[in-house]
């Protein structure tokens, strides 16, 4: 799909879109056609991570791990179960809460213009209130799989120890990744917005941000199911 | 809050919903999310044979509603939802595949048992 030198009547007349983007000759902003092409092969990524978590789910020789109590032969040291439910619970609510703050930042923006009387308008119209509070949400993610990591090898379990160490590691490590690229966007954004204010022409930047946000969501509520409350 | 915007129109035309649309999704995720946990620790529905597939099925509520309305992939333009859902598809099919191959899954064939 290459860039118009034809763009449709509402478009700039240099093929441009608003913040700069180039058109399709569909008349798409190629930055959304990329990030879409960009969140379907992160599917097959994340698809891959995930059926090598199944595969070897039950499959570990010695524990500890994830839902029952294990005993070392060795010892007699008895491992508890090691998924916390409830410090995941709290972590995967603030995920999916941050992802309605990010839809409203990005409804903020997409709004700017539009005339602000209550203080409910002005309080849904405040992009930096809700850019805040989707990257604090996301840091508190981050901090939740921190503390959740730090614990699990405190207990035994590493990526070294067993098959369910190394697959449950390598899967949520590679999303705590993503989040982390995620919360660094979302900050330049709110660096943007505070230098000279993100404008209904930046709404694409934002949605691109936005759609990155909500596709790590959307990863983590498959993982929450299948990793944490399927035994 | 009762205040709503109106819905933002978007460059190439497209509508996404108000704050109230995306308001009630926010409740939904939140309340399917307790429904999930609470599920987890209701010894009478975690050893049924319901669990795994109700499970599966709130996840899959949850991923729908996030994809459609929060990624407003319901109201822009069908490329998008065919870049999504075309890799999804092979996705979900490499993932069930590896599944079947690993002996994770398996299908009882009558004839053949």
């Amino acid at each position: 799909m290459t860039a118009t030198t034809l763009p449709a009547a509402d478009h700039a007349a240099d093929g441009h879109g608003h913040g700069g983007g180039h058109y399709t000759t569909l008349g798409l902003d190629n930055r959304k056609v990329a990030i879409w092409t960009f969140i379907g092969s992160e599917c097959m990524l994340f698809a891959s991570l995930i059926s090598t978590y199944l595969i070897y789910k039950g499959r570990s020789i010695k524990g500890p791990f994830p839902h029952e109590p294990w005993t070392e032969p060795a010892t007699g040291k008895v491992f508890p179960a090691i998924l916390d439910i409830p410090v995941t619970s709290a972590s995967t609510f603030v995920l999916l809460m941050s992802s309605f703050a990010m839809v409203l930042a990005l409804a903020a923006v997409q709004n700017r213009n539009l005339p602000k009387n209550t203080l409910g308008e002005k309080i849904l119209g405040s992009s930096k209130l809700w850019l805040w509070m989707t990257c604090l949400m996301g840091t508190a993610f981050l901090g939740f799989q921190a503390f959740e990591f730090t614990a699990f090898i405190r207990e035994g379990l590493s990526i070294r120890t067993n098959l369910f160490g190394s697959s449950f590691f390598t899967l949520t490590g590679f999303h705590g990744a993503h989040v982390a690229v995620g919360v660094c966007w979302l900050f330049s954004l709110l660096a943007i917005d505070y230098k000279r204010g993100l404008q209904p022409g930046d709404a694409t930047n934002v949605d691109i941000a936005a759609l990155y946000w909500h596709f790590v969501d959307v990863i983590w509520i498959v993982i929450f199911t299948l990793v944490y409350l399927i035994k | 809050m009762a205040t709503e915007h109106a819905p933002a129109a978007q460059e190439d035309g497209h509508e996404h919903p108000g704050w109230s649309t995306y308001w009630k999704i926010a409740v939904i995720l939140f309340v399917i999310t307790g429904v999930e946990v609470s599920a987890f620790y209701i010894p009478a529905w975690e050893t049924s044979w319901v669990y795994v597939p109700s499970m599966l099925t709130l996840s899959t509520i949850k991923f729908v509603l996030v994809v459609m309305y929060y990624m407003h992939l319901k109201y822009d333009h069908k490329l998008f939802r065919s870049l999504f859902t075309g890799p999804l598809i092979v996705a979900a099919l490499t993932l069930v595949g590896l599944l079947f191959l690993f002996s994770k899954l398996s299908i009882r064939l009558g004839l053949l048992s």
